[in-house]
């Protein structure tokens, strides 16, 4: 096992890639264009819709981005994983509507599966084939061996929930229990017998679906018995994944409500000048810091194969969801009455933030999970 | 990713062996009388004592100071005081007593002295011979340090100084005294001027060192009066009127936050069990562990175990913080995370004592002074002592408008 760098591994390459994507963020995907685009319609009760440019999708295959974490024998980039981390914060920081962080979830399980059949999807990624997990039941738990499809004779049956982009995605990485145990398999999302129902949900910088399979056909990815040993071996770089997109709507966050508090005036003075909102958000700053720090350690610690790697994961994860809530309750509440309003961008980093925190287990989940690994099984 | 990023340059790693070697065979072993948990809380003189032997012989080994120039007693060397710091934490030695000399007094005369003083005044302060303490806080200027009223009246080439300062550790071992004082009253910022003074010797001339009792019943820190004490103009740091400038490297580097790394030495256990560290969540879940609450252990209680998970999260940012403070391409700001070292780490340590309490539960009534007491109540004092650094340094609300201001650019509150 190699000692960690000390630089995280974020060398010449990383930083090449992260300050092209900020630049490609910059000219393409603005707060106001990404308002004006997923939030047209305040509508409480508007129909559930897909809002996303495939146009945009396009570029960012064509920049390569979906190939960075898809080993070089598969016909990726083989970048290591601090560079998807690095595009993942630039993704959060921009709340860019993308199957992107999707992709590299999917990334990391096919990597686990060490299959032909994996190798191949994996390939695929690289050229542009959004790819997502589904592996979630009704009941929303994140215990990688809980499944409600079935597999049987090579076909699924069931419902696959809590699915994330879902239809963005052109294929989908499914688990399903069979006689042998819980296996991983691919599916196209438009294969017959699959049914997509998309979930209304909050966020409004991607979708979210349940999908119906009735025998439908699919690929053998991971045997039976051996799926959610691969799911769990995914898991550190899953988390690690969603942590950064935090971090970096974090960022968004704490800069956007800085801003408005040197320029909003009220009893005579900025906002900022009043430590009531100047010492909250140093606070916000300081969990930004930790989350960040964390994450890279953790991708840094994925890297480098260490045993730690899902202490270190599930610790960003803990730390990246506390900031996410805290993070984007203070910028409505410093953001005041303009706060609370539809116009004002700052819901948009909100409802991103709530439902980054909840996916994969919110910072409790993950913190009884450590006290597990660290403590011991409570009496 | 070049090698220079993740290794050291060659002469950083010739230093770095050189250090390792000497350590192998000059680790100075136990100390043969107790040690305070940190070189602030020192009152014994034959521990000091010990410790200043340490210090000599590192310092000698060119360990101490290696970064600061040879004429001024340093080691002439470029980014090897992190490398030597590594060493000595690698090797588990003892702290180095003279730690207010070199965090704080140190690079202050090496910025704004004059050639003769720091020839003079640095090695022995890098030798730790000299025990320095700070003039800095007085009873009306406590986290606004700019309302110091301790008074330097010129005379000639001299000064002649009068005032009050608190809270001076070390003062009743130092030499020297890094001392703000005020020259103009009609200026607040303006008005004030850096001084380096020798107070050992001028304990017969107007001097006088009092210790002052802390809240855990512990001395370690002091009030110093001046009364009429005159002191050579040569040892005025930087223009008369240039203080609160000359403060700010002080004050800078006594935050982690300047540009020369303080030595720093230790990780040696004070006492054979590594329980006995207050500063370790580690130590924390063994107490835990040990500890009875209704007929299971506290390490059971699920509010406790998220407790110290917390704690150990927020241990292990401070780390990486630190790691990534050290790559330009993941910090947007320069400042931004060594500004937070003082405020996080005195939080972090404050907050793991705190949960010490609850933990013990009845038994954390119980103090020093009582057998029954779960590790000899070093969990209660470290906890009491933790409200030293919360408050010293700049009281941590300071330290968080200090944030605001220069690195998130927050109109400042005064």
């Amino acid at each position: 096992m190699a000692e960690q760098p000390k630089n995280f591994g974020f060398g010449e390459d990383e930083t090449m890639l992260r300050d092209s994507a900020r630049k490609f963020f910059a000219d393409n995907c603005t707060p106001d264009k990404i308002h004006a685009q997923v939030a047209h319609d305040p509508e409480i009760h508007r129909p559930i819709a897909c809002i996303w440019d495939r146009d945009l999708w396009q570029q960012v295959v064509e920049l390569g981005w979906t190939a960075v974490c898809v080993p070089e024998e598969a016909g990726g980039v083989g970048m290591p994983l601090v560079a998807a981390v690095a595009l993942a914060e630039e993704v959060g920081k921009a709340a860019f509507p993308s199957p992107l962080i999707s992709t590299y979830c999917a990334t990391a399980a096919l990597r686990a599966c060490g299959t032909d059949a994996a190798n191949q999807a994996l390939g695929e990624i690289a050229t542009g084939t959004a790819t997502t997990l589904a592996i979630t039941n009704e009941k929303g738990s994140w215990n990688t061996s809980d499944t409600d499809v079935a597999v049987s004779d090579g076909k699924l049956s069931g419902t696959a929930w809590f699915v994330q982009d879902a239809m963005k995605c052109d294929r989908l990485v499914v688990s399903a229990r069979g006689d042998n145990g819980v296996g991983l398999y691919q599916v196209e999302a438009s294969a017959t017998g699959l049914n997509i129902v998309a979930d209304g949900i909050i966020d409004l910088t991607r979708d979210q679906a349940h999908i119906e399979f009735n025998g439908v056909d699919c690929i053998e990815l991971a045997a039976e018995g051996s799926g959610d040993a691969a799911l769990t071996a995914a898991m550190p770089t899953i988390l690690t994944i969603i942590s950064a997109d935090m971090v970096g709507a974090g960022e968004w966050l704490l800069q956007t409500t800085v801003e408005y508090a040197k320029t909003r005036i009220q009893f005579d003075r900025p906002l900022g000048f009043f430590q009531a909102v100047k010492h909250p958000l140093v606070n916000v700053m300081m969990d930004v810091d930790r989350a960040k720090s964390l994450t890279y350690n953790a991708a840094c610690s994925i890297d480098c194969g260490e045993d730690s790697a899902e202490m270190n994961a599930r610790m960003a994860k803990s730390m990246a969801s506390d900031m996410g809530v805290f993070a984007s309750s203070r910028a409505v509440q410093f953001h005041g009455g303009i706060g609370f309003t539809w116009e004002c961008f700052v819901h948009i980093f909100f409802k991103r933030q709530m439902h980054n925190q909840v996916l994969f287990g919110d910072g409790k989940y993950q913190r009884t999970r450590l006290a597990e690994m660290v403590i011991g099984k409570a009496a | 990713m070049s090698d220079a990023e993740r290794k050291d340059t060659p002469e950083q790693e010739a230093f770095r062996e050189h250090c390792r070697e000497w350590l192998a065979d000059n680790h100075p072993g136990r100390p043969p009388v107790r040690l305070p948990q940190g070189a602030l809380e020192l009152s014994d003189p034959d521990a000091l004592e010990w410790l200043q032997k340490w210090q000599k012989a590192a310092y000698d080994a060119g360990m101490i100071g290696c970064d600061y120039p040879k004429e001024c007693g340093g080691g002439g060397r470029e980014n090897c005081q992190g490398i030597a710091n590594q060493e000595m934490a690698r090797a588990r030695t003892p702290y180095l007593p003279n730690i207010i000399g070199m965090g704080m007094a140190a690079p202050t005369i090496l910025f704004h002295a004059t050639e003769e003083v720091k020839a003079e005044l640095l090695p022995k302060l890098l030798s730790g011979e000299h025990i320095w303490c700070q003039g800095f806080s007085e009873p009306g200027a406590g986290s606004d340090l700019a309302n110091c009223q301790t008074f330097a009246e010129r005379d000639g080439d001299n000064w002649v100084i009068n005032g009050h300062k608190v809270w001076t550790s070390l003062a009743h071992f130092a030499e020297w005294m890094i001392l703000l004082c005020r020259t103009d009253k009609g200026d607040k910022y303006n008005g004030l001027s850096y001084f380096v003074i020798p107070i050992r010797e001028n304990l017969d001339k107007g001097v006088t060192v009092r210790p002052l009792i802390k809240m855990t019943g512990e001395t370690g820190f002091n009030e110093v009066l001046f009364d009429n004490v005159v002191l050579e103009d040569k040892y005025r740091l930087d223009d008369v009127g240039a203080g609160w400038k000359v403060a700010m490297t002080t004050l800078a580097h006594e935050r982690g936050a300047g540009p020369m790394v303080t030595p720093a030495s230790g990780g040696m256990a004070l006492e054979e069990d590594e329980a006995a560290q207050t500063s370790s969540v580690f130590a924390l879940i063994d107490l835990a562990r040990q500890q009875e609450r209704d007929g299971k252990t506290a390490a059971d209680d699920p509010l406790i175990r998220d407790e110290l998970i917390q704690i150990m999260i927020r241990q292990t940012a401070f780390g990486q913080n630190a790691r990534r403070a050290g790559v330009a391409e993941l910090t947007d700001h320069p400042a931004r995370i060594p500004l937070q070292f003082k405020l996080v780490a005195t939080e972090l340590n404050q907050d793991l004592q705190k949960i010490a309490y609850e933990v013990e539960g009845a038994q954390s009534t119980l103090y020093v002074n009582d057998d029954n007491s779960p590790a000899a109540g070093r969990w209660k004092l470290a906890y009491m002592n933790s409200f030293g650094v919360t408050i010293a340094a700049g009281a941590n609300e300071v330290q968080r408008n200090i944030l605001g201001e220069r690195v998130l650019g927050l109109p400042k509150s005064k």
